[in-house]
């Protein structure tokens, strides 16, 4: 009677486990395929608009033909221009609030302010970008409010990776360096940072790919529906990859006749977003490496 | 002629009364081991003679603590400048991800010297003192985390010893440790004696009678009986020195 008990239960067990096994196989792979599915969706309809001309040449015939060369180089701008602020203050901020705070009163309260603003949807930061940089700073639609506007909404995941990874430098270390006579801002220089730059750098990329895709923020600050030419200062505006794509899916000229050129935008769009990705991964892999020959 | 003298030290976290009014000499070039059991306060009256407490949030300290004559404790007393002269070895080897040779001059680095030639001198004499030279002597610029844990720890050794301290604090230096490389620091620490005074925490009742000249036994925050090790080991005075030595409990 017993042995018959045991048998049941055992079964009962291992049907349990094979649907919870399968049930989360299913979840992950799922995600998988959605990927895939929107990835390959991009890549058979854009890769045939996609050519030397396209990369490199300005949009002609009210953006159904020619390149989409200056969006392109916009969103360089834009990323190199809102990392140039997003950088500094985001990594000093999260060396501030880990290493200097005790816990208590102020180091929750900053800690609540960074999660808050990494919560503020990012089309409020375009009004602010709008309100602040472009009208009372007066800097007007330009790469440099629109880096402004980008860098502040990317602050909170600059602060945040930066936190966690100073977070994963073991306090052997910093004792071991106090040990030694050694100040804080010592340790924090010649130990803390060079253990956690391979994580950082992560973060500050990770960031990267958000910024290259935020179109928002750039919307009141800086885009341009069209450009004859390149910027050529900080306070001109730009096109930009993800406000070009919005532009020629809506409301370009075409909206029929330029849909090639919208999926091979798209498709530029998410290229940049996976090199950077990639180069994120090889960066932290050699300086990962420099870390432990140093 | 005491090196370090301790006077009524009282230590609080927060409300935890960690060591309760701790009195005690120490000569200089001489080995005091510390022992008791795990909680009994011994690790953390080691870290007062580097104030390596005062990172701990909630700790409260009171009573004198004298080093060469000087309040350590006083409101203007520069503490990068005691760590200096108090080393330190702590239980875990942890060098730092830098190079071997980086790992001995970091501590020579924070604290201003530039001098390459000199910089070189040091390291090599500071991994000879601690016997380590002759295994890195070709791979100083190899990282410190190839090196073996015995290696790693007498690495750290020739990092505290680098910046010339006059005291040597270890926090059971070698319980992580196999036994051969316990040995070589066991050794090491019989060598080191003759110049610096080492005060020494350990678990292990083996070593603390083979490697020093001095025994303090703790027991819940006091100092229950202070003397020399011979003597504490064949004949303590208190029946829980004696209970703890002979291993009837702790």
């Amino acid at each position: 009677m017993k042995m018959k008990l045991e048998k049941h239960t055992n079964k009962k067990k291992q049907l349990k486990q094979a649907i919870a096994f399968n049930l989360f196989r299913l979840m992950s792979f799922g995600v998988v395929a959605v990927l895939a599915i929107i990835l390959l969706f991009i890549i058979v309809r854009g890769a045939s608009a996609i050519n030397w001309t396209f990369l490199t040449a300005m949009p002609e015939e009210g953006m159904t033909k020619g390149g989409i060369f200056p969006a392109i180089i916009g969103t360089f701008y834009l990323i190199g221009g809102s990392m140039l602020f997003a950088c500094p203050i985001g990594v000093l901020s999260a060396i501030y609030i880990h290493e200097y705070t005790k816990a208590g009163f102020i180091k929750r309260f900053i800690k609540l302010m960074t999660n808050n603003l990494a919560g503020i949807p990012s089309i409020v930061f375009g009004l602010f970008g709008m309100t602040l940089f472009v009208n009372t700073l007066g800097f007007g639609d330009s790469i440099l409010a629109g880096s402004l506007t980008l860098g502040l909404l990317s602050l909170p995941v600059v602060i945040r990776t930066t936190e966690e990874a100073l977070k994963s430098v073991d306090d052997s270390f910093r004792i071991g360096s106090y040990a030694l006579g050694a100040t804080k801002l010592q340790t924090i220089r010649k130990v803390i940072l060079p253990i956690a730059f391979p994580n950082i750098i992560t973060g500050l990329i990770l960031s990267i790919g958000r910024v290259s895709g935020e179109t928002a923020p750039i919307l009141f600050t800086v885009a341009a529906y069209f450009l004859p030419k390149l910027p050529t200062s900080i306070f001109d505006q730009t096109m930009a990859l993800p406000y070009h794509l919005y532009v020629i899916s809506t409301s370009g000229t075409n909206v029929e006749a330029s849909r090639p050129m919208a999926y091979g935008t798209a498709l530029v769009l998410i290229a940049i977003v996976l090199i950077v990705n990639l180069l994120a991964n090889g960066l932290r892999r050699y300086f990962g490496n420099k870390v432990k020959m140093n | 002629m005491y090196k370090i003298q301790a006077r009524h030290v009282s230590l609080y976290y927060n409300d935890f009364h960690a060591l309760k009014g701790i009195t005690m000499d120490f000569l200089p070039n001489t080995v005091t081991a510390l022992i008791g059991p795990s909680g009994c306060g011994k690790s953390t009256f080691l870290r007062v003679f580097n104030r390596m407490n005062d990172l701990i949030s909630g700790v409260k300290i009171s009573g004198n603590v004298m080093i060469d004559g000087e309040d350590i404790y006083e409101s203007k007393k520069d503490i990068d400048e005691l760590r200096k002269k108090v080393g330190m070895v702590f239980q875990k080897p942890n060098p730092f991800p830098k190079s071997i040779f980086e790992n001995v001059a970091y501590g020579l680095r924070v604290n201003g010297e530039n001098d390459k030639k000199f910089i070189e001198e040091r390291v090599e004499r500071s991994l000879v003192q601690s016997a380590l030279w002759e295994e890195v002597k070709d791979k100083l610029k190899k990282s410190a985390f190839e090196l073996s844990g015995g290696q790693q720890q007498r690495l750290c050794i020739a990092r505290a010893l680098a910046i010339e301290p006059s005291i040597l604090l270890m926090d059971e230096p070698a319980s992580a440790l196999d036994p051969i490389s316990t040995a070589k620091i066991e050794e090491l620490i019989y060598e080191l004696k003759k110049n610096y005074t080492i005060i020494i925490v350990t678990h292990n009742m083996q070593q603390a009678g083979r490697v020093s000249d001095k025994t303090a036994f703790f027991y819940i925050g006091e100092l229950i009986e202070y003397g020399d090790t011979k003597e504490i080991f064949t004949n303590p005075k208190n029946p829980r020195t004696q209970n703890y030595i002979t291993g009837r409990f702790g």
